[in-house]
Order: C-alpha cells, then sequence, then structure tokens
C-alpha cells in the first residue's frame, strides 16, 4: 500500500466509479481536496453527491478508479485500514444519526470510550469542550429525541469532532432546517475553519451556504463532475449547467412536474 | 408440456431452498461474527460487558414476571389435563411425574422462548432496523465501530446466559402450578408433591431442557438481528423486519425443537 506524499491532496478521486446493482452512480470522476481547505460538493438531487461522500468515508465501495483519503486508497483498503482512516476523520450526518438510547454527551464520549485508553475524567472534560464548541455544553445530559433539528446536527458535528479529525465530512449541514438555524450552521462551519486546523468537506445543494463556506466548489451533475473552482471563478462561469443551478432555472422536465403541482394547488 | 411444469416447479422448490439455505447461513454467520468480536479487541472488553450487563436486565430481569405467571399457569393446566386422563385409571399421584417431565423437558424452554421472542426478539429487529433507517448504523461505522461487536455481541452474550436461567424458573413455576393441583386436587401435601417431582426427574431432563434453551438463545438473536440489518429504507420497513423476526423465529425454535427432541429420544434410550 504506497502513500501519498504529505504535501499532496488529503483527498483524491481517480476515475471514480460507483454503481448500485447495474445503475452507476458515478461516472469516472476525477478531483482532489487539498490540506486544510474547505470544499463544496454542490448538485441537485440524484446528482451523486451524497453517493460520493459515502464512498470517500468507505460506506460505498467504489466499482473501479481509486480514492485516496489521508493516503490510504479505499477502493483497495482492508476493513482494518479502513477503520484505521475512519478514525482520522468525523462525518455530520444529515439527520444527526446520534444513538438514540444514549444522552448527548454519550454520544460524544462514544468514539473517545472505544478508541482511546483515556480515563473517564478527560473524556468528561473533551466532552464538554466539543459540546461548547458548538454551543450545547447545556444539552449534555439531554436524550437525541429531546433535541430540536438544528441541535441534533449541532451535537452530531460535536461527535465528528471527537477524536480531533484531519477531515470533517458534512451531510447537507443546512437541509431541513430554517433559514435562521441554517446560516448558524453555517457560521459553526466558518468558526471551525479559523479555529482549527482542519480539512472540511461540504455535501450541499444549498447555493448561499456554499458560497459562503467554500475555499473551491466542486459541481456534480448526473454523476460528472461539471465544474471545480475556486469559489469566485465559479461564480464567473458561463456553463449553462452552472448557470441553470445558480439561476435555479428548472429542467424541462422536471419543469412539467413544477407546472403540474402548480395546476394541482391552483385548484385546490 | 408436462414435463415442462415439473421442471418449473423442481427449479422454484430449488430457488427457495437455495433462498432458506442462504438466510441460514447468514444467520450463521451473524452469530460467528458476533462471538468473535467477544475475544478481539481487548480495549473495548469491558464496554462490551457493561452493554451485555444492560441487555440481560432487559431481557432476563425484564421477563420475570410474565414468564413466571404463564409458566405457573401453565403447571396448573399440565396438572389438570393429565388428570382428567390419569384419574379413570386410579393414578391421580402421578401427575407430579408428568407436570415435572413435560415441563421441565418440553414446555419450560419453549415458553421461554416464545415470551422473549415476543420481547426481546423483536425489539432486537426493531432497534437495528430504526438505527439502520435513521443512519445510526451508518454513524458507527463511520467511527470505526462494528455494528455486529457494537450490538449484536452485547445482545449475544446476555441471551446466552438469561434463556437458561429464565427456563430454570420456568421449570420451577410450571412445578409449583402443578404442585397448586396436586395439594388442592390430589391428595399431595406440598412437601410430598415436591418429593414425588424430584423422584420423577433425572438431572438429564433439565439439562436437555437448557441445551435446547442455549439453542433458542442463538436462534432468537440471530435471526432477531438478522431481521434488523435487513430492514430497507422507510419506517414502515421496522415494521415489516419486527414481524418477521417474530415469526420466523417462533417458526426456527419450534423446528429446532423438533430436531433437538428427536435427538434426545434416540440417543436416551429409556
Amino acid at each position: 500500500m504506497s502513500s501519498n506524499t504529505a504535501d499532496g491532496p488529503i483527498i483524491s478521486g481517480k476515475d471514480l466509479r460507483v454503481q448500485y446493482g447495474h445503475r452507476e452512480i458515478l461516472h469516472g470522476i476525477n478531483f482532489d481536496v487539498q490540506a486544510e481547505e474547505t470544499i463544496v460538493i454542490l448538485g441537485g438531487s440524484g446528482s451523486g453527491k451524497s453517493t460520493l461522500l459515502r464512498t470517500m468515508v468507505g460506506l460505498e465501495k467504489p466499482t473501479s478508479g481509486a480514492v485516496w483519503v489521508g493516503g490510504t486508497n479505499l477502493a483497495q483498503a482492508s476493513a482494518a485500514e479502513i477503520d484505521e482512516v475512519r478514525k482520522k476523520i468525523g462525518l455530520s450526518f444529515q439527520g444527526g444519526a446520534l444513538i438514540g438510547s444514549m444522552t448527548v454527551g454519550e454520544n460524544v464520549a462514544l468514539p473517545l470510550r472505544e478508541h482511546t485508553k483515556l480515563e473517564a475524567s478527560t473524556i468528561e472534560v473533551m466532552v464538554r469542550i466539543k459540546l461548547q464548541q458548538v454551543g450545547l455544553l447545556k444539552f449534555q445530559h439531554f436524550m437525541p429525541s429531546q433535541l430540536s433539528g438544528g441541535m441534533k446536527k449541532r451535537a452530531a458535528l460535536a461527535r465528528a469532532m471527537a477524536m480531533d479529525p484531519e477531515i470533517l465530512f458534512f451531510d447537507e449541514p443546512s437541509a431541513g432546517l430554517d433559514p435562521i438555524v441554517a446560516a448558524g450552521i453555517d457560521n459553526l462551519i466558518l468558526n471551525l475553519k479559523k479555529a482549527l486546523a482542519v480539512t472540511i468537506v461540504v455535501v450541499t445543494h444549498e447555493l448561499a451556504s456554499a458560497f459562503l463556506i467554500a475555499d473551491r466548489i466542486i459541481v456534480l451533475d448526473a454523476g460528472h463532475i461539471v465544474a471545480m473552482a475556486p469559489t469566485e471563478e465559479l461564480r464567473q462561469s458561463t456553463h449553462p449547467r452552472i448557470q441553470q443551478f445558480l439561476n435555479r432555472v428548472a429542467d424541462s422536465d422536471a419543469g412539467d412536474e413544477v407546472d403540474q403541482l402548480q395546476l394541482f394547488t391552483e385548484r385546490i | 408440456m408436462p414435463r415442462l411444469r415439473i421442471a418449473e416447479l423442481l427449479s422454484s422448490i430449488g430457488s427457495a431452498a437455495e433462498s432458506r439455505l442462504a438466510y441460514l447461513g447468514g444467520l450463521a454467520q451473524l452469530l460467528v461474527r458476533a462471538s468473535t468480536h467477544v475475544f478481539t479487541s481487548p480495549l473495548k472488553r469491558s464496554l462490551s460487558f457493561q452493554r451485555a450487563c444492560h441487555q440481560a436486565m432487559v431481557i432476563g430481569v425484564g421477563a420475570l414476571p410474565v414468564i413466571s405467571f404463564i409458566t405457573f399457569f401453565i403447571g396448573v393446566i399440565m396438572a389438570l389435563q393429565g388428570a382428567y386422563e390419569l384419574r379413570r385409571f386410579g393414578a391421580l399421584r402421578l401427575v407430579a411425574d408428568g407436570v415435572a417431565i413435560s415441563i421441565t423437558r418440553e414446555l419450560g424452554p419453549l415458553v421461554t422462548a416464545i415470551v422473549v421472542i415476543g420481547r426481546s426478539g423483536s425489539a432486537f429487529a426493531a432497534e437495528i432496523g430504526t438505527m439502520k433507517v435513521t443512519e445510526e448504523l451508518d454513524a458507527l461505522e463511520t467511527m470505526a465501530l462494528h455494528p455486529i461487536g457494537f450490538l449484536v455481541t452485547p445482545k449475544l452474550l446476555a441471551m446466552l446466559v438469561m434463556m437458561p436461567c429464565l427456563t430454570i424458573w420456568a421449570d420451577l413455576m410450571g412445578v409449583l402450578g402443578g404442585s397448586v393441583f396436586g395439594v388442592l386436587g390430589a391428595d399431595f401435601t406440598f412437601a410430598t408433591y415436591l418429593a414425588a417431582t424430584i423422584d420423577a426427574l433425572f438431572m438429564r431432563d433439565i439439562i436437555t431442557g437448557l441445551v435446547k434453551s442455549i439453542v433458542f438463545a442463538l436462534v432468537i438473536t440471530g435471526v432477531g438481528c438478522q431481521e434488523g440489518f435487513a430492514t430497507g429504507a422507510g419506517s414502515e420497513e421496522v415494521g415489516r423486519s419486527t414481524t418477521a423476526a417474530v415469526v420466523t423465529s417462533i417458526f426456527l425454535v419450534v423446528l429446532v425443537d423438533l430436531v433437538f427432541t428427536a435427538i434426545f429420544y434416540v440417543t436416551g434410550g429409556s
């Protein structure tokens, strides 16, 4: 197992293909993420962005090609090697995915208890620090079911940060939140970016949030990368598909669905 | 044409058999992987033990009241049913023997298994199924924690300890139920009923019951967890896998019971 050089990209995909059954989701994409940059993977529903995220954390196995994360090719790594990579990354799930039978504090403590030999008192202190960073210190002893959607995402972030990861992944951080809470999450990510020397990979379909937090943006469409550029450059791009996405123009066939919806709502 | 039909029939039987065998293979694989997690990663052993203790409380201690009542009543029922036939031969004193043997060899383990399926087998499937739907299983994996080691191993350990314990308790309660009839309807005193029970039982009877209960523990844990992991997307799928866990567990428990009873019969001699 060869390793990338320290200066090279921390994550890179080489002709990466992923398929579910016979349906190919990612059609041979190439990309890279530099250490300590914040990259946003932007795309609509069905663009393959969630699949790309799942592939980068080893939840999906590529059909062909390579995906290097922190010097390990997840396409060929053994389960033990993938576990070693996973100890260096944190993933904040869309719905939080907090373990429902444990309190918020126990959720954050879980990776520390399982993977380190730290004393219980040390873990307690670390948990409180992580919860403080996401503004949930008061909710340490709450059960996940007692939290709001935004708080669950914050708690999930605290858990993702528990092991001081080199790479933080976010799955749709602002999905399902009202604009104010969503802006709060964006600010949180911006603060983390300033405070920690961490690589941040965000998967989202929210344009405003993407332009706010990203250093670079990868635009995915139907399993292909249509653009990979610094944020400012992308804003100027004239690529029709990007313009369509940026200007929120519906596809012609998708438009039919919208028309039908309008017809339906007008009738009511 | 008929030949074609037969071929179709055979192939459908074959594929059905293949999928059943694959299911059993999956079950065995799950149980083996869960047991290997007991011996790997010493760092996690104490946490796993804690979780197993918690499960043991839920599975075992939580089931005590309902198992006590049910097996007590079944003890009374067996005594009544036995007495109905035995009194025609004037052999009412054999009620104690009948109850003791039927409870320890058969009904104690079986009724315990069915209650545990209803309480815990279904709960395993629902818990793991819900965790799959809410991405909690994915979350465990991305934290480099293995869902099988984290969720199945503690349940398996707890079940392997608690099922025999519950079965012994069920045996006692069943005999107690029988003694109520014995004292009220068959001229026993409590002490003579117990003495008759002890006389009637061989260690072998109790041990066959306990062997069964351990196999039942494997079946219930395996099926409950396997159905949980097999849950598809969406909350209605959790209901489906819970139902499947209960139905499949009951079926397999009775099947295993039949196989073991037959083995004990053939090897028992007397």
